[in-house]
């Protein structure tokens, strides 16, 4: 316990630059993943083929690909671009199968009646599509955050700072207090985020909170 | 005025939903268009605000083909209430009424003023206001989707079967409401329903369609009960159950308007004998 008290500055900095770490991907994801699932809903044979895909980017277990990734793209093992990329790959493999099923999820005749009252296209799309498919999206952006924030920790393994740096040193040096301290802390930011996700999602969506009004 | 000069529309995938059609419909009135399930109504109807292109022929409003009008600005001209209301479901009552009105230009003030007021005159409590639709009834949603149809003052009105989707007693009420609004608001009407009463009460013409949109008969009620074109008309007024062919029967002093199986349809009033409804007048 004493090591956390005399070390709460470095705990700090690697809580901070573990989220900076995170945030990028996450929203790297979501924005990459919408054109690609509006694609990919256009034509059945590319929706099986980008969830399939998809499913097996997943599968590359992580720490290979951060150490091959330098090879193809020509960064180093350390760089923050390296890590940035491999994590936006992961989030982006889950995230585009859930931006196809919340795209799908949206009633096709809420968007023809859309378009009968005179919404043009990208207005469609922003006004009506994109709220509608908010709520399934929502759902996605929670995993790929979760998912995330504990991917990060490997980049400690190579030693880019973050709070997986604490658990390998820990280990390292015996520690326990932490090794300890990394897995917390990096258990509750992925709390805390989720958290905050959800409170962002009733914020931005009043209307699906609203189902348990009584009916006159 | 609209227009159907030849319509024809055979959908990718080669299905032949109208084959050859012509219509004119005046301004002011209102047009029932019924008949079996996959007639093409619905298609026919979405023609003239372009969401479905025909394959050859025109249609026109007013003398301008609809295919030299931009899409957007003409659905935005034209109200359109659609079955089950097609709102949308992340907005709330007064932000559905207020949407055409907006995306038109409408300042969102004069918007809402206007929405509180077809709240009014379509039967919704003021207080529905901020409810999102699947905070609202059927029958409450289908009375949104006829004031947002209305929001922009719009001289065409396009209901797709919009009271369908409710029992027989709101839709009763739905239909006076419907008919007191156009009784001032003189729009021009094209309804779709299977509903053939609903068709003689609101329609001034109706027009009974086969499959393929093929007129089977085009008439006021009066006209189509009194001659049925043919058997499939006959079928489709209930005619030849003997629902439509009515006589008097003197029951305690007073005319009951009885069907030909001996069913009570009605009382014949004074009011009902001097008039020439279609369908006499039914006690409400
Ligand atoms: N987008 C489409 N693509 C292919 N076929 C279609 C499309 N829309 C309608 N059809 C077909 O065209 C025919 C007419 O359909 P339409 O919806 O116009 O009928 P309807 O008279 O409105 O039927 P209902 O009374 O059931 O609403 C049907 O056979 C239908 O399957
Ligand atoms: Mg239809």
């Amino acid at each position: 316990m004493s090591w956390v008290l005399e070390n709460l500055d470095l705990i700090a900095a690697r809580t901070g630059s573990h989220l900076l770490q995170a945030l990028p991907p996450i929203l790297v994801a979501l924005a990459l993943s919408l054109p690609l699932a509006k694609l990919a809903n256009s034509q059945g044979w590319l929706r099986t083929g980008v969830t399939t895909t998809s499913g097996l980017l997943y599968a590359i277990p992580s720490l290979p690909l951060f150490v091959l990734l330098p090879g193809i793209i020509g960064t180093s093992v350390r760089s923050p671009l390296n890590i940035a990329i491999a994590l936006s790959l992961y989030g982006l493999a889950l995230m585009v199968p859930a931006a196809s099923d919340a795209f799908r999820s949206v009633s096709r005749d809420v968007l023809s009646s859309a378009t009968a009252q005179g919404y043009a296209p990208t207005a469609r799309f922003f006004q009506v599509e994109l709220p509608l498919a908010g709520p399934v999206l929502l759902a996605g952006v929670r995993v790929v955050a979760v998912s995330t924030i504990s991917l990060v920790t490997v980049g400690g393994v190579l030693g880019v700072p973050s709070l997986g740096m604490l658990f390998v040193d820990g280990f390292r040096r015996g520690i326990i207090a932490e090794i300890a301290a990394g897995v917390v802390l990096t258990a509750v930011l992925a709390v805390l985020t989720d958290a905050l996700l959800v409170l962002l999602g009733r914020a931005l969506m009043p209307w699906t909170r609203q189902r348990s009004v009584r009916r006159p | 005025m609209i227009g159907f000069e030849n319509v024809r529309k055979e959908y990718p995938g080669g299905t032949l939903a109208v084959e050859d059609f012509s219509l004119e419909i005046a301004s002011h009135e209102s047009v029932v268009l019924v008949g079996t399930s996959g007639s093409g109504k619905t298609t026919l109807m979405r023609m003239i605000n372009r969401m479905v292109d025909p394959t050859s022929g025109r249609i026109t409003i007013d003398g301008d083909d609809v295919a030299s009008l931009d899409p957007v600005r003409l659905r935005r001209s034209v109200g359109y209430v659609m079955q089950a209301s097609g709102l949308l479901p992340h907005r709330t009552v007064l932000d559905n009424i207020t949407t055409v009105p907006v995306l038109r230009g409408i300042s969102k003030r004069d918007a809402r003023t206007r929405a509180h007021e077809l709240m009014e005159t379509v039967g919704l409590e003021a207080a529905l206001a901020v409810r999102y639709p699947a905070q609202l009834s059927g029958g409450q949603q289908q009375r949104v989707g006829v004031a947002r149809g209305l929001a922009a003052d719009p001289n065409i009105l396009l209901m797709d079967e919009p009271f369908g989707a409710v029992d027989p007693i709101v839709r009763g009420e739905l239909q006076q409401e419907l008919m007191h609004l156009q009784r001032d608001l003189k729009k021009t009407i094209v309804f779709v329903t299977h509903d053939i009463d609903e068709a003689f009460l609101i329609g001034d013409r109706v027009v009974i369609l086969r499959p393929g949109c093929v007129v089977a008969q085009i008439g006021t009620p009066q006209e189509i009960l009194a001659d049925p074109a043919d058997d499939f008309v006959a079928s489709f007024v209930g005619a030849d159950r003997g629902t439509r062919s009515l006589h008097v029967e003197r029951v305690d002093g007073r005319d009951i308007v009885v069907d030909a199986d001996g069913r009570a349809a009605g009382v014949l009033t004074a009011h009902a004998a001097a008039r020439s409804g279609p369908a006499g007048e039914t006690p409400s």
